[in-house]
């Protein structure tokens, strides 16, 4: 009885939730037109399981190219789960199991000719916890540039670095002290140097899980301008709890329910006029 | 009532405390006591001396030790760390299991049955004692301190890091070797030094391994004496002037470990 239940308000949800995407793939496709707008990310009837644990629910979804998409929803949503599901950083957990497909400029990543470890540098992860290496800033940001054998010289490697720094918003910070340990940085900074670290290796897309829920407004400021910036090149994807945050630097927002995507739109509609009333519930804090 | 059961716990514990640390200061100012008296400068340089006849030093058993713990170092760390950076980071499957179980297993072995074993298969058949012979079963003694020394401290490595670094593109086992290891190489260190002042007092398993030799020899497939199996030679002796330098040694050997300790302690302290 119970299981037909949950049958039934599954399937309700879903031809739901597949009006919606129609209704969102509409609305894109105007844009498109209009600022010429190409998908980037696109989740294709994407469903995530931790052992028996259905953690995704056929979530659909396209994210246009450099722009900025926040993901909000109440904890244990599945935001954090589905952000992973972006870069495979799923696959490290050995009970995670996926169906459905990511496209990543029309490939699929969950193909099974996918190169991993490349994957993972074009799609780049900052994580909540700040996470420098032990090893000084100008190391940690040539970590990656030699593990990808980016840069050809001595010189080519520093400006590298210097110009993700710069990037980053760090490099005034820090030029002076390259060689000292990234730990000693405050956690802003050690957030900014991350990101640095990021850009540095030239990914396309950009996924944050809750970069500022550990930093204090003034840090926290700065990443947000970093993050409008970064827009001009790359595609973003961040976490957030905050919902003024979303607001402030998100082009479009995804709201999360359960592991189920509940509403797509550009994040003008869905903080003034969300078509869910779950939407709206969550937004003006009603519940969460 | 509740108070009463507490302050009769709190009680015994203070006493078992007191206790403990009684114990421990006796040993050492007894060591301290005997060996600041005993100990000079031929005692570091000098060999000893023929049967009966005062002075002369123990310069072969401090070489000897030295050399027998760096080889046992040498053999041992790069295993144990392999073993241990596998079991932290690869080993999920039966294999797994398995070489915990062996490491555990090996942890509980007397160190004399150690002794037995190297000797059996490298003593007798080389149907000598050897130096190399008491460096492999002191580096068996040491292996399971530093696997599960180093286990720990690779798990204690954030699971945030190593996606951090997998998030740039890096392949797994360069995570692990580059970042994982960076993040955890104090630990790690401290780990080694306390396996290494472990080995450095024991004597059971070289008295059937490497022997003894009154000598000083630097070649590897000889006998070569080392401090802990000199004390016992020393103390069971009927000499009086052998009583005193084993008491140079216990008090060498002492320093030696407790400079260890300490270090690693501060280890710990700078890094937090
Ligand atoms: N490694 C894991 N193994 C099993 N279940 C997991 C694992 N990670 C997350 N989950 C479960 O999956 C669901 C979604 O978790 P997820 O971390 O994606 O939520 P979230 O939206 O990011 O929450 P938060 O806002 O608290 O970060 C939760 O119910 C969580 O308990
Ligand atoms: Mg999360």
């Amino acid at each position: 009885m119970l299981v037909k239940n949950r049958n039934m308000e599954n399937t309700s949800l879903e031809s739901k939730e597949v009006k919606e995407v129609k209704e969102v793939k509409e609305s894109k496709e105007n844009k498109e037109e209009a600022k010429n707008l190409k998908v980037e990310v696109e989740a294709e009837n994407l469903n995530f399981f931790y052992g028996e644990k259905q953690a995704l629910y056929s979530i659909n979804l396209k994210i246009p190219e450099k722009s900025v998409t926040a993901f909000i929803g109440p904890s244990g949503c599945g935001k954090s789960t589905f952000l992973r599901t972006l870069n495979r950083m799923n696959d490290i957990i050995v009970s995670a199991r996926v169906e459905g497909k990511i496209l990543l400029n029309n490939q699929n990543i969950y193909a099974p000719n996918v190169d991993v470890v490349d994957l993972r540098r074009r799609v780049g992860m900052v994580f909540q916890k700040s996470t420098p290496f032990p090893k000084s800033i100008f190391d940690n940001i040539v970590y990656g540039i030699k593990i990808n054998k980016l840069a050809n010289s001595r010189t080519e490697l520093q400006q590298m670095v210097e110009q993700a720094l710069k990037q980053a918003a760090l490099w005034d910070e820090v030029k002076d002290r390259l060689n000292d340990s990234a730990l000693a940085l405050s956690g802003g900074q050690q957030q900014r140097l991350c990101i640095a670290r990021t850009l540095a290796v030239m990914p396309e897309v950009i996924l944050m899980d809750e970069p500022c829920s550990a930093l204090d407004p003034i840090a926290t400021e700065k990443i947000e301008e970093l993050i409008v910036e970064l827009r001009e090149k790359y595609t973003v994807i961040i976490v957030t709890h905050n919902m003024q945050q979303a607001s402030r630097v998100s082009d479009y927002t995804a709201f999360f329910l359960l592991g189920q995507l509940i509403e797509f739109d550009e994040t003008e509609k869905i903080f003034t006029y969300p078509k869910e009333k779950k939407t709206e519930d969550y937004i003006t804090g009603r519940f969460g | 009532m509740r108070k009463l059961i507490d302050k009769f716990v709190f009680t015994i514990c203070s006493l078992s405390t007191v206790l403990v640390l009684s114990i421990l200061a006796l040993i050492i100012i007894y060591i301290f006591a005997n060996g600041v008296l005993a100990i000079n400068l031929d005692f570091f340089t000098k060999l000893p001396k023929p049967v009966g006849e005062d002075g002369g030093g123990m310069v072969n058993a401090i070489v000897g030790s030295i050399i027998m713990v760096t080889l046992a170092a040498l053999i041992s760390i790069p295993i144990s760390i392999g073993a241990a950076i596998y079991l932290s980071e690869f080993g999920k499957g039966f294999l797994a299991t398995i070489v915990r179980f062996l490491v555990d297993v090996l942890a509980g072995v007397p160190s004399i049955v150690i002794g037995i074993f190297v000797y059996t298969i490298v003593v007798l058949p080389m149907k000598r004692f050897s130096a190399i012979a008491g460096a492999l079963a002191l580096a068996i003694i040491m292996i399971p301190t530093v696997v599960r020394a180093t286990e720990e401290a690779l798990r204690l490595v954030p699971q945030t890091l190593r996606e951090a670094a997998l998030a740039l593109g890096a392949p797994y086992w360069r995570v692990v070797l580059e970042i994982v290891v960076l993040s955890a190489r104090s630990s790690i260190i401290s780990g080694v030094l306390l396996a290494i002042a472990r080995i450095a007092g024991e004597t059971a398993p070289l008295l059937f391994t490497a022997l003894g030799n009154r000598f000083l020899v630097t070649v590897l497939d000889r006998p070569m004496a080392s401090l802990p199996v000199q004390i016992y030679s020393y103390a069971v002796s009927p000499y009086d002037d052998w009583h005193r330098q084993a008491w140079a040694a216990t008090f060498s050997l002492v320093i030696f470990i407790l400079l260890i300790n300490l270090s690693v302690r501060f280890f710990f302290r700078t890094k937090e």
